[in-house]
């Protein structure tokens, strides 16, 4: 069986050069990239490439998904043809394994949701999507103080009192990255448009980091970038324990659909 | 070219490596969902997420962010 279906990447506007750059790019499974135009005019295009069916159908798909070096290798390839689009153009980046029969179903799809698109393409233009992470690291937070001399305290008594300051301490790093969020939310509403919130990160893919407690996704134009950057990256100044990791700038995954409900907590959505 | 960018560290194209896990935090949860021929709906991808928990655990609502009650608008609902 050498069929082959079409995974799609992205939807981007098209212009002249879209089709060359496309053209050198290799997708999933080490696919040639190509893009779809609409059928009703040609300024959205599907960014897709042929992928092999076996891999693809339903069932093998979901067995492949729960292998992480295949699921690695296709997120990776997908991502590596989002960013290289990226660079000259607005993507609207599509969940990982989007699969169609052929091209023509794909146009469908495109033909079919062409006005939201455009919309969406709008307005993530000259914006980029940053993440931002806290760490709280407990063991690196100030020491407490130092047991009192001449207190002979039973075992159990002096358990319970080693528990509370390590309680304590533990407390006050939580206060501290808490300040840090709060610092990096009013960042965010001076120079976002936008705020996305993934589930903190765990597990052994996480490393080594300490516990993440905030795992956002902010909205950025292009111009306030840097500054954004700079400044989220200082908020944990003088605050011991908490670490900020920021990555990006990224494709706007996070924000490729508009944010359904309303977060009241949100970032930038002040008049 | 289009990238009228003032700095070079919004270039979206650096030689990079970026951490798995903030990856599939965007391909997984992100990006825009279109129906494809191949079905694999939210609910779906949710499935992927569980079994690979002991990698990823992204079903946090047995170790919710310590100020869940005022950050995370999905509190222990998530998942």
């Amino acid at each position: 069986m050498n069929d082959l279906v079409t995974y799609a990447y992205a939807v981007a506007r098209a212009d002249d050069m879209l089709h060359v750059r496309a053209a050198v790019l290799k997708g999933v499974a080490d696919s040639p990239v190509h893009l779809v135009p609409g059928s009703h005019d040609d300024t959205l295009v599907l960014v897709v490439s042929h992928v092999p069916a076996q891999d693809f159908q339903e069932d093998a798909l979901k067995l492949h998904l729960e292998d992480l070096d295949w699921l690695e290798a296709v997120a990776r390839a997908h991502h590596g043809v989002i960013e290289a689009m990226a660079v000259h153009t607005t993507v609207l980046p599509l969940r990982l394994a989007t699969v169609y029969l052929d091209d023509t179903r794909a146009r469908d799809v495109l033909d079919a949701r062409r006005a939201l698109f455009a919309e969406r393409l709008a307005h993530l233009a000259e914006h980029v999507e940053w993440g931002v992470k806290i760490h709280v690291e407990p063991s690196s937070a100030p020491a407490a103080p130092a047991p009192q001399r001449g207190e002979a305290l039973s075992p159990g008594r002096a358990y319970l009192r080693d528990r509370r300051q390590q309680q304590s301490v533990r407390d006050s790093v939580y206060q501290d990255a808490r300040q840090a969020a709060e610092t990096i939310e009013a960042l965010g509403r001076r120079y976002a448009v936008e705020r996305a919130r993934h589930r903190v990160q765990q597990g052994v893919l996480a490393g080594p980091v300490g516990e993440n407690v905030v795992n956002d996704a902010y909205l950025v134009p292009r111009e306030h970038c840097e500054k954004f950057r700079s400044e989220v990256l200082h908020a944990a100044d003088g605050l011991r324990g908490v670490r900020i990791e920021v990555t990006g700038p990224w494709a706007p995954y996070s924000f490729a659909m508009p944010s359904v409900v309303a977060d009241d907590a949100a970032a930038g959505t002040e008049p | 070219m289009t990238t009228p960018s003032p700095s070079s560290s919004a270039e979206p194209l650096a030689q990079r490596q970026v951490a798995l896990i903030d990856l599939l935090d965007r391909l997984l949860s992100g990006g825009a969902v279109l129906t494809g021929d191949v079905v694999l709906s939210i609910a779906d991808i949710d499935l992927v997420r569980v079994s690979l928990r002991a990698l990823i655990v992204s079903i946090s609502a047995q170790n919710p962010s310590p100020w869940a009650e005022t950050m995370s608008p999905r509190g222990t609902h998530g998942g």
